[in-house]
């Protein structure tokens, strides 16, 4: 049994421990935002918080995240960061096919926490190996813009 | 209930009934789309296949193209709720199942391409829309004892002008749903439009902000088994023998089964199921393509192209005055095979009865999709259901003639007899085939003393995509081979086009923007060739040689002014500029690079000017060419499939790489206002931009590209 919070709830799963915590997130708990793209952290599509800190879950074996805490796209918007961007997102109208924004808006709320208004150097280095085959990387850059600038006025648009 | 009433009855539906109308109340819970659930089952006003209205105002599309990402669940809602006039916070979408009524206006089968949901939806939508509000209209006149054309729809309301009384549609639906519906509705002129034409938010954007979005790899149903298959290493190749005692000792392994296309290991999740696969041994038969390389290929190809091929355009005599011109220049280009490497790797759910089948999955093509399922499980077409989930892109590899994905699922489930998901992963998908071809040209154009053009010709060398398939022309040219070559828009005196076809045996397919991803690089590129070898500017060449093309012409001017072409640039940048058709569109871009002295190449900015035709969400239409420009621009820079010894050499991001957020120009759209028929969008962004990047490293760094993607050690300094 390997225990740990995912979005503030508690959870114990029996499973093989070399399982990727991705893999537990989407079949084992259930929840299917984030997402597989490649296996091997290539694209981010898989990203989650452990601790506050963006990481790929694909790579991630389940028995490393014992006891930790875990923050997915279903629980993101409890954070104000992560609620700023999910706004930002929406205002920007930045998903197409929509299968990557799941590690997009991680790896966004993760910049944000860091930086709280990113210049455009920070954004290009934080959401460098988030991959988009749709294209949408212009109005990620602007939604993060936009989000920063929510954020600074105390969460107004 | 008053809805089936309304479905059973003869002749509301273009194509006769909708086969188990009812059925889309009852057994397809709609996926959570746009924001909420539509109106429980029971009371609604289904004038036609594409609406429904329940006593909670909540009015539901149903939406007949699958969203991939290019904005369908928006731009069609639109069309249809610009006629109901309704409250568009109230509408809801909902995927259709399939049936012949949802069939695309031309193809005869319902699916998701060619950049054509707009154009084939544009009446059809809008009259359903019409329909249903002079119904809506005469219910609640009926109801107040008035004329109907004294009374008017507004955002979900009939209001009777004079007395000012309201109904909302909802208070309007058991009257409605006892109504025949009315024949040939007046539509809209243009300018009354008030949804048409103006961006709105797309109605997906806020489950696909959560993880609330359900795409084909997220669907989870009781009793479900998940598989991976172990397909062959060379395309062709076959199963000899396998031995499974090590994968069945692993955890969680239920069954391993061998089907067609490889060997299937199913269990009960997918990392299992990938252990499992990894112990398995199998030999393979690997078939005649074990040899297969890309260095031969481009060798064999070279040779054919500087063969006389098949005939595909003749003007003049291009041969002739080719060889009597003053100044003749003549190049060859080649493009790779290239993945559609959606984010979302293939993926399919079958649920498969002894009568009935049912399919969970992301398609571009649900009718083909159907009816294979049905050839596989042994079932009528009709005992099978699609059900049509987001797709994590599709990029034309999720609308396959062969369903592939679809029917090797299928297989899975008919041999293990229990649900089954059958995930392929990145590297499966990356080497499981049907990409756009490789091609490779030879082009030559004859200037005269004047540095006029007056001959072109043109050998193109690569596989057929439609040979094979149902859409097979069956003659020796496959357009799809030739299209964006042959019928250049350029005032050339002589023209010869000719094909070289190929068989090779590697499955190749429709890759965004088809046949025009690769002709325009080369037509574009070597327009870019002739005009320097006349000592012409490439863009002044161009209007004088398209002066007969307004809507070329129209595209092309605005995108140079608005990129400032002709002003000074900071020293290493270059501007290269290309125009194109397709789909009914016309696009020129401006692209503006620097060329590192290590030979990498950085686009900075790309101007784009797009000429659709009648707009319905120029904000969608924005995005689809910084969409289209991003996965040209991933081709142009990095994308390549290569096989050695058979094999695909590539396997996932890190030797297949896609462009990148620090890569990403900045991108400037513009829109020529136009009322001609809708082109598309989703495709036509993709084909000016290899040549516009091309065009400008040429500007910048003096070198010619003519091989995609482009190779830093050809541009290294010194």
């Amino acid at each position: 049994m390997i225990s740990f919070g995912v979005n503030g709830k508690k959870y114990e799963v029996d499973v093989r421990p070399d399982t990727p915590l991705l893999w537990v997130l989407r079949e084992t708990i259930g929840l299917t935002g984030t997402k597989y793209g490649c296996g091997m952290a290539q694209c981010g599509a898989c990203t989650v918080h452990v601790e506050g800190e963006a990481v790929r879950s694909c790579i991630t074996p389940v028995s490393s995240i014992a006891g930790k805490k875990i923050i997915t796209i279903e629980g993101i918007g409890m954070t104000k960061e992560g609620k700023a961007i999910q706004e930002a997102w929406i205002a920007d109208d930045v998903p197409q096919c929509g299968y990557c924004q799941s590690g997009q808006i991680m790896a966004a709320a993760a910049l944000l926490k860091r930086i709280p208004k990113p210049a455009g150097a920070d954004i290009d280095q934080a959401m460098e190996e988030i991959l988009c085959r749709c294209g949408t990387y212009q109005r990620i850059r602007r939604a993060i813009h936009r989000a920063g600038k929510m954020m600074a006025k105390g969460g107004k648009k | 209930m008053m809805g089936i009433v309304n479905l059973s009855r003869r002749g509301f539906l273009k194509n006769g009934i909708l086969v188990g109308g009812g059925l889309i109340l009852g057994l397809y819970p709609p996926l959570r789309s746009a924001g909420g659930t539509s109106n429980p089952q029971g009371e609604s006003f289904m004038p036609n296949a594409f609406i429904r209205i329940g006593t909670n105002d909540i009015v539901t599309i149903i939406v007949n193209k699958s969203e991939m990402g290019q904005g369908v669940y928006t731009a069609l809602p639109m069309l249809l709720a610009e006629e109901l006039e309704v409250d568009w916070t109230k509408v809801r979408i909902e995927p259709a199942p399939v049936d012949p009524v949802y069939n695309h206006t031309e193809w005869g089968v319902q699916g998701t391409g060619g950049s054509t949901s707009v154009l084939s939806e544009w009446e059809r939508l809008r009259k359903a829309g019409a329909t249903a509000r002079v119904m809506l209209l005469k219910a609640a006149a009926d109801l107040w004892k008035v004329d109907p054309a004294s009374c008017r729809a507004e955002k979900g309301f009939v209001i009777h002008n004079a007395t000012k009384r309201r109904l909302s549609y909802g208070k309007l639906v058991g009257k409605a749903a006892q109504m025949e519906p009315p024949k040939n509705v007046p539509l809209k002129e243009p300018k009354d439009f008030k949804i048409i034409g103006k961006s709105r938010r797309r109605l997906d954007t806020p489950e696909k902000t959560d993880g609330k979005a359900i795409f084909g790899i997220d669907v989870r149903i009781p009793g479900m088994l998940t598989s991976v298959v172990a397909r062959p290493p060379v395309f062709g190749g076959k199963v000899k023998s396998f031995n499974s005692d090590k994968a069945r000792a692993v955890p969680g392994v239920k069954e391993m089964v061998e089907i067609d296309s490889g060997v299937a290991v199913v269990a009960d999740g997918f990392w299992s199921a990938h252990k499992g696969r990894e112990a398995l041994e199998i030999v393979w038969d690997e078939g005649p393509l074990a040899k297969l390389s890309t260095e031969g290929m481009r060798e064999e190809y070279g040779r054919l192209a500087k063969t006389p091929g098949t005939v595909a355009r003749k003007k003049g005599s291009a041969q002739e005055r080719f060889s009597k011109s003053a100044k003749q220049i003549q190049a060859e280009y080649e493009v790779p095979y290239l993945a559609h490497a959606c984010m979302e790797p293939l993926n399919c759910l079958v649920d498969l009865r002894n009568d009935h089948c049912e399919i969970w999955t992301g398609t571009q093509f649900q009718t083909l999709d159907r009816d294979s399922a049905a050839r596989v499980a042994g079932l009528k077409p009709e005992q099978v259901r699609i059900h049509t989930t987001f797709l994590g892109g599709g990029f034309g590899r999720r609308g396959n003639p062969f369903s592939d994905f679809v029917t090797e699922a299928v297989r899975v489930a008919k041999a293990v007899k229990k649900p089954v998901k059958v995930i392929w992963t990145r590297e499966d998908d990356m080497r499981g085939g049907y990409y756009r071809p490789i091609w490779y040209d030879r082009i030559a154009a004859g200037l005269d003393e004047k540095g006029n053009l007056i001959a072109w010709k043109h050998t193109l060398v690569g596989q057929s995509i439609l040979s094979g398939t149902p859409f097979d022309p069956k003659g020796d040219v496959d357009p799809a081979s030739v299209e964006g070559a042959k019928e250049i828009p350029y005032e050339i005196p002589n023209i010869l086009v000719d094909l070289h076809t190929p068989k090779i045996g590697v499955p190749v397919l429709w890759w965004r923007s088809v046949g025009h991803s690769h002709t325009a690089f080369v037509v574009e590129s070597f327009m870019d060739e002739v005009a320097h070898a006349a000592g012409k500017d490439p863009y002044e060449l161009r209007r004088k040689l398209l002066s007969k093309h307004p809507r070329h012409l129209g595209v092309l001017k605005l995108a140079a002014e608005k990129a400032g072409w002709g002003k000074p640039l900071p020293k290493g940048r270059g501007r290269g500029i290309a125009v194109h058709e397709s789909f009914g569109s016309f696009i020129a871009q401006v692209a503006e690079v620097s060329v590192s002295p290590a030979g990498k190449v950085h686009v900075h900015k790309v101007v784009c000017a797009i000429d659709c035709g009648r707009i319905v969400n120029p904000d969608t239409i924005k995005a689809q060419m910084e969409s289209g420009i991003v996965f040209g621009l991933s081709a142009v820079l990095h994308g390549e499939i290569t096989f050695k010894n058979g094999r695909v050499v590539q396997s996932n991001f890190h030797d297949y790489p896609l462009l990148s957020m620090s890569e990403m120009p900045m991108v400037e759209v513009h829109i020529v206002p136009s009322q001609e028929k809708s082109g598309g969008v989703g495709e036509p962004g993709v084909p000016p931009i290899a040549p516009a990047v091309g065009n400008a490293v040429f500007a910048a760094a003096g070198k010619r590209i003519r091989r995609l993607p482009i190779r830093s050690e050809e541009l290294k300094k010194g």
